[in-house]
């Protein structure tokens, strides 16, 4: 380059060239996009507790809170959809080494917890809709339904894709688009236990006390 | 796409290790089996339980964010903290507004009502 053009441009001091930016591949666009998508459904999730804590009390003279929750079967979901995340993990964690076997088996294991968790959330809410406490009740049971199903549906379309990366991984094994894959389910999965802590403290624990 | 790593090259990108997941798993349990015993035997009452589990349910969320989500472990530039923390500023600023305006509103017209009451 010639001095004398380049004079006027001094480069930014503390641009550090010598590193690239490592947001330029595939995988870490997607990752951050995938994250991105994540932060919107907090938003989501945020709108839906704000009701929820504004609607709470709001019960029209049918059962409040206290009178629906049982702590020991929350606490039970909560312990499921904890192992479910970790194992998820593990899984994740067998991606990294290669070990497409173990993944399967290991999101197997993830499946099999998440799926006892919905049939709970599903034994749950039948119990409440035959006992004549569905969502037209009151704007409680509303927001309450409507906070607690959105998550149910969250992990029941996770179930789904857990099946689909499953099977990709079981034909193809351990590449990159395939461990692409893995990785953002194993991120979907952990944030729906994130979302679940703020479901069993503020609906289950703050509902009973 | 020049741009595209090797599997290898890729999985280097990944923060998870058995460590940081066991360290998760078990803070976590310890939290909820911690927030689900304090409620379940009443050892504490009014607003100091309300606040130990909104605090412990929050501590829980940050090791999970922290061994779980891997967040502020990337490398530099930091695009997916900025979003989160993008995030936490509009989640306060939604929930905590609404609130603001719901408890106020709440507040205002039951006072009206019982100004019109004492009227009657």
């Amino acid at each position: 380059m010639n001095n004398s053009l380049t004079i006027h441009h001094t480069p930014d001091p503390y641009a550090d060239t010598r590193i690239p930016d490592p947001h330029q591949d595939t995988f870490s666009k997607t990752v951050l996009g995938f994250w991105m998508y994540l932060m919107t459904d907090c938003i989501l999730f945020a709108a839906l507790f704000t009701t929820y804590a504004v609607l709470h009390n709001n019960t029209f003279g049918g059962p409040s809170s206290r009178d629906l929750f049982s702590l020991s079967t929350s606490f039970i979901e909560t312990m499921i959809l904890l192992f479910s995340s970790v194992t998820c993990g593990f899984g994740m964690l067998s991606a990294l080494r290669n070990q497409k076997y173990r993944v399967v088996a290991w999101f197997a294991v993830a499946f099999l917890l998440g799926a006892s968790f919905i049939a709970m959330e599903l034994h749950e809410f039948t119990h409440m809709v035959q006992e004549g406490n569905s969502w037209t009740k009151s704007a409680f049971l509303s927001s309450f339904f409507t906070l607690v199903g959105t998550h149910g549906l969250h992990v029941s379309v996770g179930l789904l894709w857990m099946t689909v990366v499953m099977i990709q991984v079981y034909l193809c094994g351990i590449t990159v688009v395939t461990f692409r894959r893995i990785a953002l389910f194993s991120m979907f999965w952990h944030f729906l236990d994130l979302v679940w802590i703020f479901i069993f403290t503020f609906v289950y624990l703050m509902g009973v006390i | 796409m020049s741009n595209d790593l090797s599997l290898k090259e890729t999985q280097k990108e990944w923060h998870g290790t058995l460590k940081s997941y066991v360290i998760g798993f078990v803070a976590s349990i310890l939290l909820t089996a911690v927030s689900f015993f304090i409620v379940m035997t009443r050892a504490l009452s009014g607003p100091i339980l309300i606040f130990i589990i909104i605090g412990l349910a929050l501590a829980q969320a940050i090791v999970q964010l922290l061994f779980f989500l891997h967040v502020g472990q990337e490398a530099k530039p930091r695009w997916e903290t900025v979003v989160f923390y993008f995030m936490v500023m509009v989640l306060l600023i939604i929930a905590g507004g609404s609130l603001w305006i719901m408890y106020d509103l709440d507040d205002r017209l039951m006072s009206n009502m019982t100004m019109e009451m004492s009227h009657d």
